[in-house]
């Protein structure tokens, strides 16, 4: 693939920010769209916006075969049975708690155990978090090594017969590591628990594969993945879905109304109250075939050669630490970094200043910068867009940066 | 932009104030303590407050954040120390304008707080040069 001739096709990206062409290395918070996506929800309310599942009319046709090739695309995408397992949420947070609102609720009870990991996003913590208040079970947290990876021996250690729920990330927003999630599956159902996968940094990034992981949930977000915000995806296993309650009640989910009892649609409707997210929807389709015409492959390929890059030019900036594994093995297009006595939030100032977009903060992890003993970190996340030039200038941004605060202080 | 108009962000009595911070520790005894952070970036301060007699007879603060952040709780010590509550109540206030590029009043020396102005052209970092007046108003209203 060519960067290059990619980064045409995202007109966002040909501009300038404060004087600079913009280097944008924040595609960790959200990615940008390319073209064809833009097109495809502008084509939807220009040509076929209607409701869902309701109208006879033709535009109500256009509007629920839109949405519902959509969904058809996810199903692909992840490599679901059905398009019974694929339902839409509003992204990776909700997809997270209806878990843990529906099946958590019901089949959680005192004495029973939910294992996290001490590298979760806030959203794949706090559900959980909640949930054990409710049930009165145990959160328990997976330990971390040294360079911020996790140990199956751990995971063995930790899963116990007393454990109902898995919960771990596929990658680190933060550390870019790739979790193994097929082998903690494994040890999640030796043990009789169920497997979820918080997919918010994976499925951009690479092939994901519901079967072949074997997890029993996962959630995702359109919007890291080209897609525009406000659509996510709730993968669960059919039989696991059947016997799931809705978490959302009104127009859209239900079957039979009557005046004191009401019936659920089929799934995945049932979890699916309210108008949909119409729009956001076809645009995650178009974002899906998108990627696909790339190649998810190729796409990992590309990202793991740039955080390579990326690690080797960074440590030539003095006073450079590089958090999580020391090589580039094993990790997405995610360098979190800090330098020096500067402060994250002036580095990401000073870049700004040269076109230069990166996050600085906590990222959604506390837990994990108490463990790395941060209060907080910068991170440059790099996409299919990105090129080994916009590393070079982040290098020099930073070495810039260095100067200028040995310069004021 | 160019690293001209930084400099009236990182102006050099700023990172004085962040280098050297001024009444940086806890108040002990029946002292007013104020924990207060800013959840989107993980700054956070601690602010303890000696109001005595309708005046701020001490102030100190400890806490995590960066120039802008820590420079500006240094300066806040400085400034409402001696003060009466009402006086660093309306310093909030004066503050509160200048962060947002308002015309504000001048009948109070705001002495090295002036060097901030700059922050109100970086809407980025307004919260935290704001952080610790917040938290001086949180003191003083609830205290």
């Amino acid at each position: 693939m060519n960067a290059r001739e990619i980064r045409q096709l995202f007109p966002i990206l040909d501009q300038e920010v404060n004087g600079h062409p913009l280097v944008y290395l924040d595609s960790g918070a959200t990615s940008q769209k390319p073209r064809q996506v833009i097109e495809a929800i502008e084509k939807y309310y220009r040509e076929d916006n209607s409701n869902v599942h309701r109208g006879v009319h033709t535009l109500g046709t256009r509007a629920t075969d839109g949405y519902e090739g959509a969904r058809e695309k996810v199903r692909k995408f992840i490599n679901a049975k059905s398009t019974e397992e694929i339902i839409f949420t509003r992204g990776t947070t909700t997809s997270l708690n209806t878990v843990a609102a529906s099946y958590g609720k019901a089949n959680l009870h005192e004495g029973d155990e939910i294992v996290i990991s001490y590298m979760e996003h806030h959203s794949n913590i706090i559900p959980w978090q909640q949930l054990a208040k409710q049930t009165g079970a145990t959160l328990k947290y997976l330990p971390l090594q040294e360079d911020g990876t996790i140990s199956l021996e751990d995971v063995k250690a930790t899963v116990t017969g007393q454990t109902k729920i898995v919960s771990v990330t596929l990658v680190s927003n933060v550390l870019g590591v790739i979790n193994p999630i097929k082998d903690i599956a494994a040890i999640a159902h030796q043990n009789g628990a169920i497997m979820v996968v918080d997919g918010a940094q994976g499925t951009p990034h690479m092939k994901v594969d519901v079967q072949d992981l074997d997890c029993d949930f996962l959630g995702f977000s359109g919007h890291k993945m080209c897609g525009p915000t406000g659509i996510g995806v709730l993968y669960g296993k059919k039989q696991l879905l059947e016997n799931m309650e809705p978490i959302e009640f009104g127009g859209e989910m239900i079957d039979f109304v009557g005046l004191y009892e009401s019936t659920w649609k089929e799934l995945p409707w049932k979890f699916e109250g309210g108008t949909p997210i119409i729009a956001s929807a076809i645009g995650l389709g178009a974002a899906i075939d998108f990627l696909e015409e790339i190649g998810l492959n190729e796409i990992e390929a590309h990202e793991h050669k740039l955080a390579a890059y990326a690690m080797e030019r960074l440590s030539e900036v003095e006073g450079m630490t590089i958090f999580g594994p020391k090589t580039a093995n094993n990790r997405a297009g995610i360098v979190t970094f800090n330098l020096d006595d500067v402060h994250p939030h002036d580095v990401a100032t000073v870049l700004d200043a040269e076109g230069i977009a990166v996050r600085a903060g906590h990222h959604c992890a506390q837990p994990l910068m108490k463990w790395l003993k941060q209060s907080a970190t910068a991170r440059a996340s790099f996409y299919l867009y990105n090129t080994e030039e916009d590393i070079d200038k982040l290098t020099q941004g930073l070495i810039k940066t260095k100067e200028y605060f040995s310069d004021v202080f | 932009m160019s690293f001209n108009n930084l400099d009236t962000l990182y102006r050099q009595v700023i990172m004085d104030h962040y280098k050297n911070p001024r009444n940086k520790g806890v108040l002990e005894d029946d002292s007013l303590t104020i924990n207060m952070n800013n959840p989107t970036c993980g700054d956070r301060i601690q602010l303890t407050l000696q109001l005595e007699d309708g005046k701020v007879a001490d102030a100190k603060f400890e806490g995590e954040g960066c120039s802008i952040s820590m420079s500006s709780a240094s300066m806040m010590t400085q400034a409402i120390k001696g003060k009466s509550t009402e006086d660093a109540l309306k310093m909030g206030h004066i503050f509160s304008d200048m962060m947002q590029g308002k015309e504000y009043e001048d009948d109070i020396d705001l002495g090295d707080i002036e060097a901030l102005q700059g922050v109100s052209q970086f809407p980025a970092r307004i919260k935290c040069a704001t952080l610790a007046w917040k938290a001086m108003e949180k003191g003083i209203n609830e205290g």
